[in-house]
């Protein structure tokens, strides 16, 4: 689950991380009235506008914003909210702003060199632990700097069932150069922050930049921040923040139900159990000339309603010219999901594109009977192949 | 002879009287699999199915001498019932539980390794040597025993690869489901280096995906030391780019972290890759023919 920046700076604060401070606002209002708030707790004299959306390069894209009067927050918010934005994370059809943070200036003057840091953390699966990734190249486009100079990225990992060490925390501020109040601020900060990371469950926290200011301090002027989805169910406070908006409504149903769905660009829906099958369906279709509209994995359990939520997900999508059901019957036994999708198509009085059926596996003969006994104009095979070519071949004609 | 598992395994069920846990252990009993028992805390000292319960793995194995456990336990007690079994002297331990929280198995996955257990799964149908024994949810009529070993991460997946493989009149020595999660107990080199010791294994089908890093590390390996045939497919190369957020996981996963990357790179080391995934079971015929 995706936390905005304001949710996870609230949470890391509460892990002794020191942050940019901020106020949420839904409204150019609420933002003037957030700008006031923030003046009188932090002194600032100029505000960041910042869009709150699951996404990263909000900047670039124009996201961030910086108003010198209580006016120009008013503008800028009143620009930002309702706004799309794309960014190279969200895809060409961008996100729209909901909400903005009114954030005090953390880039005062004074007797230091400001300087930008990296710092994120996250389960390396190769080292089947918490990893550490460090940089002095921060605030730029730190997958540019890994790929150009890996030299500039520095990793250090948790033990797994000791944590991170302090020593290891006081490496990575030594390794940056740091010292006086930086280094005191940056092994807190790192200790707070992996800290958060086991606490919370997080599968990733990203701060970038991390500031050290012109008087010393370092402060995390963004924090992305991922929760594992599978540890919800011990912290029920942060299922709460969950923003169903910020979500695609369609892989919303998809979970409601226990499916599993990603729209794609393609004009073969397709049905599958399990992801792998599923993305194999994907694969055979564009070798054969098709293109995929759809990932969705119905799971163990291909009932009558959860093939009707699925025919009905693949089908919201206009492109669609036909549908591939790629069943491997294991536990789900064919004959069952056969008569599924009868009752699925029946109910939906048909469907408006041509309906390509391989069930292999339990009862494949059965389910054969069910779907040929059914009269539905179903195009029924047992074929992996023969199935994907078919489906492909369909859309093409119906397109 | 096999790899991991054969009819001589003594296995018991954790999670044994819960609803997956009794259909399957009915499963694997009709299949010919030695269980001995299972365990659920609180319902030690009745039966089920024919056989005792336990409240703890310690007892079962003390009373049954089991070495092999299957985990059906929620994903919330998951990790607890892996390093109980580990703790319990248990050698071989297939969790098949999806949705582990990733920061439990970090610690399972250290706790199994300084105890010298062996871990498959989690998030895995499990392991089947036909004919002798299946630990897992694998339909067991559609695997037939042969020469060829599979190894994969996926579950149906892997289902259509053996049914493709029993298309071709061939049959499988083991197979193995290593599992989709980032933190695995066995990863894909290690059952590759098994089946290339294995005198039951002629040659080796390796499923792989998107993700992680697995398949590159077991390229490397098979391009030195395999002495027997290896078929790969990869899933995913028409997967979406994941949507995401941050660049964290970019910098690590590496550049090798897509199907076409990982197609290459394995081709790169000798294996027979198919692109096509309605051919994995022609190309091990192909192959074998040569």
């Amino acid at each position: 689950m995706n936390l905005h920046e304001y949710q996870a700076k609230e949470l890391l604060k509460k892990f002794g991380v020191r942050v940019q401070e901020g106020i949420v606002a839904t409204t150019p209002e609420e933002a003037v009235e957030a700008a006031k708030k923030l003046q009188e707790l932090t002194g600032t004299q100029v505000w960041v506008i910042k869009a709150q959306i699951h996404a990263g390069g909000r900047g670039k894209a124009g996201g961030v914003k910086v108003a010198k009067s209580l006016e120009e927050v008013y503008e800028i918010a009143k620009e930002l909210i309702g706004k799309v934005l794309v960014t190279p994370q969200t895809g060409p059809q961008g996100k729209k702003v909901r909400k903005v943070l009114v954030a005090q200036d953390v880039y005062y003057p004074g007797p230091e060199e400001r300087h930008e840091y990296y710092l994120s953390m996250l389960v390396d699966r190769e080292k089947e632990t918490v990893a550490v990734i460090y940089s002095l190249e921060g605030g730029v486009d730190i997958e540019e700097v890994a790929e150009k100079s890996p030299d500039k990225i520095f990793t250090e990992h948790a033990h797994p069932t000791i944590g991170l060490l302090p020593f290891q925390a006081r490496r990575i501020a030594f390794n940056l150069g740091l010292k006086g109040q930086a280094f005191k601020d940056m092994v807190k900060i790192v200790q707070g922050l992996y800290k958060a990371f086991t606490s919370l469950d997080a599968s990733l926290i990203e701060i970038n930049p991390l500031l050290k200011a012109s008087d010393g301090k370092m402060i995390a002027v963004d924090a992305k921040m991922q929760i594992d989805d599978n540890a919800l169910f011990r912290h029920p406070d942060i299922a709460e923040m969950r923003d169903i908006e910020e979500e695609d409504p369609a892989e919303v149903i998809a979970s409601k139900y226990g499916l599993s769905f990603v729209k794609l660009d393609g004009f073969v829906g397709c049905m599958v159990n399990g992801a792998g099958l599923a993305m194999a369906t994907m694969d055979l279709i564009k070798y054969h000339g098709g293109e995929p509209a759809n990932f969705l994995d119905v799971g163990g359990k291909a009932t009558p309603e959860t093939v009707k939520i699925g025919f009905e997900l693949i089908l919201r999508d206009p492109n669609v010219k036909s549908i591939l059901v790629n069943i491997f019957g294991g536990i789900v036994r064919g004959d069952r999901v056969a008569k599924g999708i009868v009752q699925a198509v029946e109910e939906m009085g048909g469907l408006p594109v041509p309906l390509v059926v391989r069930l292999q596996g339990t009862n494949a003969d059965l389910a054969r009977k069910i779907i040929e006994e059914s009269g539905l104009d179903v195009h029924y095979t047992t074929g992996f192949d023969e199935a994907a070519k078919l489906a492909v071949e369909l859309a093409k004609k119906s397109g | 002879m096999a790899i991991l598992l054969t009819k001589e395994n003594k296995v018991i069920v954790q999670g044994f009287t819960g609803k997956e846990g009794t259909f399957h252990s009915q499963q694997m009993i009709e299949y010919g699999t030695n269980l001995v028992g299972g365990v659920t805390p609180g319902k030690g000292g009745t039966k089920h199915l024919d056989r005792p319960v336990f409240n703890t793995v310690k007892e079962a194995v003390e009373e049954t001498g089991a070495d092999t456990s299957v985990i059906f336990v929620p994903p919330p007690f998951a990790a607890d019932a892996i390093m109980e079994a580990a703790d319990a002297g248990i050698q071989l331990i297939i969790a098949i539980t999806e949705g582990i929280p990733v920061q439990d198995m970090v610690k399972a996955k250290k706790y199994v390794k300084e105890k010298g257990v062996r871990l498959i799964g989690p998030n895995c149908p499990g392991v089947i040597t036909p004919g002798q024994a299946k630990a897992g949810i694998m339909p067991g009529f559609i695997h037939k025993p042969g020469t060829v070993g599979i190894v994969s991460r996926s579950g149906t997946l892997t289902y259509e690869a053996v049914h493709q493989v029993g298309e071709q009149g061939l049959g499988q020595s083991t197979c193995v489901g290593i599992g989709g999660d980032p933190i695995i107990g066995t990863r894909m080199v290690e059952v590759i280096e098994m089946f290339n010791e294995d005198p039951d294994t002629e040659i080796i089908v390796m499923i792989g995906e998107i993700g992680g890093q697995g398949e590159i590390e077991a390229g490397e390996w098979i391009k030195e030391n395999a002495k027997k045939p290896v078929v790969a497919f990869i899933a995913g190369a028409t997967a979406p780019k994941g949507k995401r957020m941050g660049h964290a996981g970019a910098i690590i996963g590496g550049k090798l972290d897509t199907a076409q990357a990982k197609m290459e790179f394995l081709r790169s080391c000798g294996v027979h890759v198919v692109e096509n995934p309605a051919r994995i079971g022609a190309k091990v015929k192909e192959v074998l023919g040569k």
